[in-house]
């Protein structure tokens, strides 16, 4: 069963390093796998988007953002709260390389 | 008329039936996608299901090898479903296609606000109401069970983090702060005993915020009790501000509009005594 991801772009800030966000980014599009990607989880969780609920569902799902904490207390905030077992990789303070490591990405696939 | 809260969500579709597109194409028409304000969905070639989140229109984005009708419906939840061919166009062509559409979808807006809010970690909040009490405005609120929550997060003032300063248990998030713990990161002992955290609501007022104001504090007291000299308060409270706003990245204009004691004060009352109206309503 393929796992679900899901990739926040942060776009209507400059606090995620953009060399890191665009080479994160390439990897996943150069991967064979499906994936989410909001344009900004804030800006999502503001609004109590509906799609949060869908994104949040699934209990193996990982989640490239920022902190984790920011991100589990954003999905609380819109009303959805993450399940424990969410990882969230946090593309602030990791390098590209060590974010798309640990994704389950096509072996093949990554940069 | 309310606007439209559905949003327009694309779908790229390299799936059964659509030509994978070029990966650089691919790179780029994402990035554009996003940086404009679209959630997207890769569907790629060993996909089992095409599902998206959400439940505004979709927008199906594929090098179609078979002709697909220019709009259906979603099989199980309704949803029209917008069929964009896109053999031939680069990324630039693929976004100024979905702009079209979005224009003639009953879709809401493109988001053009920085998303600038408190996020509050509830397993460190402990309810004391500080940040409803110092917020000038009116993002937080009390909810029926008489709980701090953030009601309008649209009111919050752009890159003031002034909230997140006053709570004593480092508990507001401004996910795009520029440092720790308020940004998210995890919180340290030393963040608690940094005196930067303990600042409270009668320090904003111009009293005891740092040791090095507190002697000038004290005489500043002593002074303005026995003259009675307005101005010179005003002139000790704006220097406290000026040293504040330098050391918390608290907006000037915030400080300047700074309420009373008085305003501060009722400000819990009056939040508490609207939870309970919605309450018996």
């Amino acid at each position: 069963m393929p796992r679900s991801i899901l990739y926040c772009h942060c776009a209507y800030a400059q606090v995620v390093p953009a060399e890191t966000k665009s080479a994160v980014l390439d990897g996943l599009s150069a991967s064979g796998v499906s994936f989410e990607a909001v344009p900004d989880l804030c800006e999502m969780s503001a609004r109590r988007d509906p799609a949060l609920a869908q994104l949040a569902s699934s209990n193996d799902a990982t989640i490239v953002a920022c902190y984790p904490r920011a991100v589990r207390w954003l999905f609380n905030a819109a009303g959805v709260p993450l399940p424990e077992e969410v990882r969230v990789l946090n593309m602030r303070v990791a390098d590209p390389a060590t974010v798309l490591a640990d994704l389950p990405l096509d072996t093949e696939a990554k940069p | 008329m309310s606007a439209p809260s559905a949003t327009l969500r694309i779908v790229l579709y390299e799936g059964a039936g659509s030509r994978p597109l070029e990966a650089p194409v691919r790179s780029r028409a994402l990035r554009l996608l996003l940086e404009s304000g679209y959630g997207v969905t890769r569907v790629s070639a060993d996909a089992r299901s095409a599902t998206a989140p959400g439940h505004g229109p979709l927008a199906v984005l594929g090098r179609f090898e078979e002709a697909q009708p220019t709009v259906a419906e979603g099989r199980t939840d309704g949803r029209p479903v917008f069929f964009c061919n896109i053999e031939g166009l680069d990324a630039e062509g693929m976004l100024n296609g979905v702009t079209d559409l979005h224009s003639r979808t009953e879709t809401a807006p493109r988001a053009k606000w920085k998303p600038w809010f408190p996020v509050i970690d509830f397993s460190r909040c402990t309810n004391c109401m500080q940040c409803l009490t110092f917020c000038l405005f009116d993002v937080y609120g009390v909810s029926k069970d008489k709980k701090i929550e953030v009601r309008n997060p649209v009111n919050c003032k752009t890159d003031c983090p002034a909230c997140s300063r006053v709570c004593p248990e480092v508990a507001i998030l401004f996910p795009k702060y520029k440092g720790g713990p308020i940004n998210g990161d995890e919180v340290r002992d030393e963040d608690l005993q940094r005196e930067k955290m303990k600042v409270d609501i009668s320090a904003l007022l111009g009293g005891d915020i740092y040791a090095a104001l507190r002697q000038r504090s004290v005489d500043a007291k002593v002074r303005f009790s026995r003259e009675r000299d307005e101005k010179r308060a005003l002139d000790e409270r704006r220097k406290c501000l000026t040293k504040l706003q330098q050391d918390l990245g608290i907006p000037p204009e915030v400080l300047a509009a700074l309420p009373s004691l008085d305003q501060i004060q009722n400000r819990t009352a009056s939040a508490m005594a609207q939870s309970d109206t919605e309450d018996s309503s």
